[in-house]
This record gives C-alpha cells, sequence and structure tokens, in this order.
C-alpha cells in the first residue's frame, strides 16, 4: 500500500483503514521536518492550492496554509466576505473561476453538509474539505487520531468519548468514522436533546451523564456549544449546560484513572472545559494543533502525487 | 536476468576497512566529523563503517540517518507517490564536517536531493560523499564522490544492487544484467 485511495477528500468515510495510516506514517515524517531549524521542502513547488473558505475559521485556515507554504506550494485565499459570492455568484461558477487561474487543488470549508462531495464532483481539482457543515471534518479526525497514536501509542482498543454537541458537530462525525476504522471504541455523552436519535446505528455508545461517560474512557474529546448553529434552545441555559456536561478539575481528580483530554478549538473556556483543565498536563490540546500542520503537510502531499501534469 | 557477484563478504570486508582507513586519513579522531546515512539503502552501509571506525578507532562515532523523499527531484513524475523513511540526526551538523554516505551512486541525483535536505539542519563546514559503489559515466548531474568503494563500468539496462547479512541475508555487491 503505498498509493491513498482517494482522490479527494471530502470525508474519513470513504477512506480506508490502509489509508489512514498511511496519512500517519507520511505525517511522522513531515512532523519532524517541521521541528527542523528549516521547516520547509520542497516537494510541491510547482502546486497552486486556493484556500476558499465560506465560513470563519482561524485554526485550520491557518493550519492549511502553514502546511501548504512549508511544502513550498503557491497559496491563494479567499473567504466569502467581501467576494462576489455577495453579488450572487454559484459555488460552481466561483469555483471554476479561480480554478482558470491554474489552481491545481482547492482547500473548502462551507455551511453546506456535501458542499465538497459536490464539488469534486462538477471541478477538475483536487478537493480537500475543512469543514462542511454539520457533516464531515475529515483533517481535524485525523489529526485527534494521531494525537490519540502519539499520546497512547495505539489506537486499536482505546476508549474515546465525545462530549457536547454532537447534533451540530462535524467533528463528532469524522472522529466516529476514524476511529472506528482503527479499531477504537467510541461512546457520545450529551444532552438528550443534542445527540442525533439513531447515531447508535453508527455503533457507538451513548451516555446522557458525564462521570459515568469520563470513567469508562481512556480519552474524553470535549467539544464546543455551536450556538451558531442551534436555531431552536436545545437546553434551557449555558449554566446548566456546563453544571451538568462541562470538564472541571474536581470531576477529573475523581475518576479512579488518569485520562486524556482533548478539544478541537476554539474553546469556550469556563463552558464546556475550565481553564485548569484545558491547561492541565491531561490535556493535548495544544499538541493536536501542532501534529494539525503534519497531518495537513501529509494528506496534501499525497493528493499532489495524483494531480496530472 | 544474468547475476555477477562484483564484491564477495571477504572482499567486502576488505572494501569496508579500506574506506575506513581512508576516513581517518582525513578526519583524524572524529571529533569534528560526522556520517549521515541517505534513506534508505545508505543506513545499511553508515552501520558497517560505523562498526569497522569505532573497532580502529576506539571511541563512539556519531551517525545519523536522513531522507530525502521531499527533496527529490522526481515526485509526481512517478506511478506512485514517494513514501518517505525516517530521518534520524539528533545532533547538530552547524559547523561539523558531513560525511554523506550511500550504497550506489549512479544519476547523482538522490546526493544532490541529500545535500539539500541536509542543508535544512545547519551549515556543515564542509560535506564529502562516500558510496560503495561508483556506476561511472552515468551521470545526469555533476557530482562525484570523495571516497570509492568500487568503481564499476555499467549499462543503463543494468542494475547494482548492494546486499547486506541483516537485510538480504548476505554481505556482497552483485551486478545484475537482462538477457
Amino acid at each position: 500500500m503505498t498509493n491513498i485511495s482517494v482522490d479527494h477528500l471530502t470525508g474519513i468515510k470513504d477512506l480506508t483503514q490502509q489509508d489512514i495510516e498511511l496519512i500517519f506514517k507520511t505525517a511522522d515524517s513531515f512532523k519532524e521536518v517541521i521541528n527542523r531549524p528549516i521547516k520547509k521542502v520542497p516537494s510541491l513547488r510547482d502546486i497552486t492550492i486556493a484556500n476558499i473558505f465560506f465560513e470563519n475559521s482561524t485554526r485550520t485556515r491557518l493550519s492549511f496554509e502553514l502546511a501548504e507554504k512549508r511544502l513550498s506550494a503557491d497559496v491563494v485565499n479567499f473567504s466569502a466576505s467581501g467576494s462576489s459570492v455577495k453579488k450572487g455568484e454559484t459555488l460552481i461558477d466561483t469555483v471554476n473561476n479561480i480554478l482558470s487561474m491554474k489552481v491545481d487543488m482547492v482547500v473548502m470549508r462551507h455551511s453546506s453538509p456535501g458542499a465538497t462531495e459536490f464539488l469534486s464532483k462538477k471541478v477538475n481539482a483536487r478537493i480537500i474539505n475543512a469543514g462542511d457543515g454539520t457533516h464531515e471534518h475529515p483533517t481535524q479526525a485525523l489529526l485527534d487520531a494521531y494525537s490519540i497514536r502519539e499520546k497512547l501509542g495505539k489506537v486499536a482498543g482505546k476508549k474515546v468519548v465525545i462530549v457536547g454537541d454532537i447534533l451540530h458537530s462535524r467533528v463528532a462525525l469524522s472522529n466516529i468514522y476514524c476511529l472506528q476504522k482503527l479499531g477504537a471504541e467510541v461512546m457520545v455523552c450529551g444532552p438528550a436533546t443534542l445527540i442525533p436519535k439513531y447515531i447508535n446505528q453508527l455503533g457507538v455508545k451513548v451516555s446522557n451523564n458525564l462521570v459515568e461517560a469520563l470513567e469508562w474512557c481512556d480519552v474524553a474529546n470535549m467539544l464546543r456549544i455551536q450556538l451558531e448553529r442551534q436555531d431552536i434552545k436545545f437546553f434551557p441555559s449555558l449554566r446548566e449546560y456546563t453544571m451538568l456536561f462541562g470538564l472541571n478539575k474536581e470531576i477529573l481528580n475523581s475518576l479512579s484513572k488518569e485520562i486524556v483530554v482533548m478539544h478541537p478549538g476554539p474553546i469556550n473556556r469556563g463552558v464546556e472545559i475550565t481553564s485548569d483543565v484545558a491547561d492541565s498536563k491531561q490535556s493535548i490540546i495544544l499538541q493536536q494543533v501542532e501534529n494539525g500542520v503534519a497531518i495537513r503537510m501529509a494528506v496534501i502531499y499525497l493528493l499532489a502525487a495524483k494531480i496530472e501534469r | 536476468m544474468e547475476r555477477q557477484v562484483i564484491l564477495n563478504e571477504k572482499h567486502l570486508e576488505l572494501t569496508l576497512k579500506r574506506l575506513s582507513h581512508e576516513l581517518i586519513e582525513s578526519h583524524l579522531d572524529f571529533s569534528q566529523t560526522v556520517l549521515v546515512g541517505l534513506q534508505p539503502r545508505g543506513i545499511h552501509l553508515v552501520s558497517h563503517l560505523k562498526a569497522t571506525l569505532e573497532k580502529i578507532l576506539k571511541k563512539p562515532v556519531t551517525c545519523g540517518n536522513l531522507d530525502v523523499t521531499f527533496f527529490r527531484d522526481d515526485f509526481r513524475r512517478r506511478e506512485r507517490p514517494l513514501i518517505p523513511s525516517i530521518t534520524n540526526l539528533d545532533f547538530s551538523i552547524e559547523n561539523k564536517k558531513v560525511v554523506l554516505v550511500d550504497d550506489v551512486l549512479y544519476t547523482g541525483r538522490t546526493i544532490r536531493s541529500g545535500l539539500d535536505a541536509l542543508m535544512t539542519f545547519g551549515r556543515p563546514s564542509k560535506v564529502e560523499l562516500l558510496v560503495l559503489v561508483d556506476r561511472r559515466f552515468r551521470r545526469d548531474l555533476p557530482i562525484q564522490a570523495d571516497y570509492v568503494g568500487k568503481a564499476v563500468d555499467t549499462l543503463i539496462s543494468e542494475r547494482v544492487s548492494v546486499e547486506w547479512k541483516e537485510t538480504e541475508g548476505a554481505d556482497k555487491v552483485v551486478l545484475f544484467t537482462k538477457e
């Protein structure tokens, strides 16, 4: 297995276990590269990548841009605010216009689920999904699993609980696919209103009790409450959510074993996680961010190998 | 494929000893010198050289492995992506004399990538090249080795393979010729 099986990264669902392991192995090398005095390799000198963000982002966008620049690709950035999208241009027209300026690869974030999948069928470029609505966020799931592998040695057999707004989270869905493909057990935990009704059909456990879920797991991935996607009230108040599902030091210390705490960011300190937990030794939040660059370099590198000249 | 052994175990051992003495001649006690093997095949040669040198010098010699995959010029010109190996340089090369080590010198393109990859770790005071087999008159780039185990004249259709006990079962250098 020396080749990734997909032409675009639209979701973890399409990847095989071998693909994920190939990405991890390649990321190991890039992680070593980004810790060198000169953190740049010339592999993608002749490739141009457009980062198209129809939704806000800091971490993902910066991480992708750094990954592209460290591979020596040419980068153009585009965000929907202040563009012709506001004047009524369609998605395909916007992207085709960018592609006609000789762009080889597109990294896109969009608020509609399936937008990257749709685009990958309509335009002639490699597409990487940087988050499509509430659907998938594949590179985040890859870097989460990679961080678990780094911290605990392997992913297979580990128990991971994802806590919070599962209903609106693309990180949760991608993480479930990714962790299961690598042989981990997954549980989701949150208020019943924020857990999709048929999620157990994906083979995950469901819990509405934070302490119970934390006692079960090796790793807890705390998600942010996505108020911007909630058009109705899903719980009475943020304060109540924090009391029932917020992770604080007392709960962490009361557990029978030491668990690893993760968060995909952005953190709402004092809501889903308290500051002392986020900054504790058990938290690998900043390692996740570092690994994000290596993982994205690996994904871009492997997909770029499929660009024909 | 016709196989012809161009260096057998005995001969290879002698060659490694000679190369070690040549290295000591110009690097003396190796206090300012490091050996860097190019992945994937140069690393075996480095470990053999290290063992021989340490036996003669009776002190440790600093060695590392360097992967050049991301610096190659044939990315996307092959069917499959180039999959990297491990880089393991846990020392500074700043102001050191570096001896790049690879098993076969052919077109010189790997060495070119090796030089570029090496420079991302700092500025060595000097870089030299040691190869076990030099396929003469087959260079694409103006690159020559400072230490050569054996020079051979080959055709493009031929292939030279350096084999080791730990990977292939025996220490030898083989020339494959298409019939």
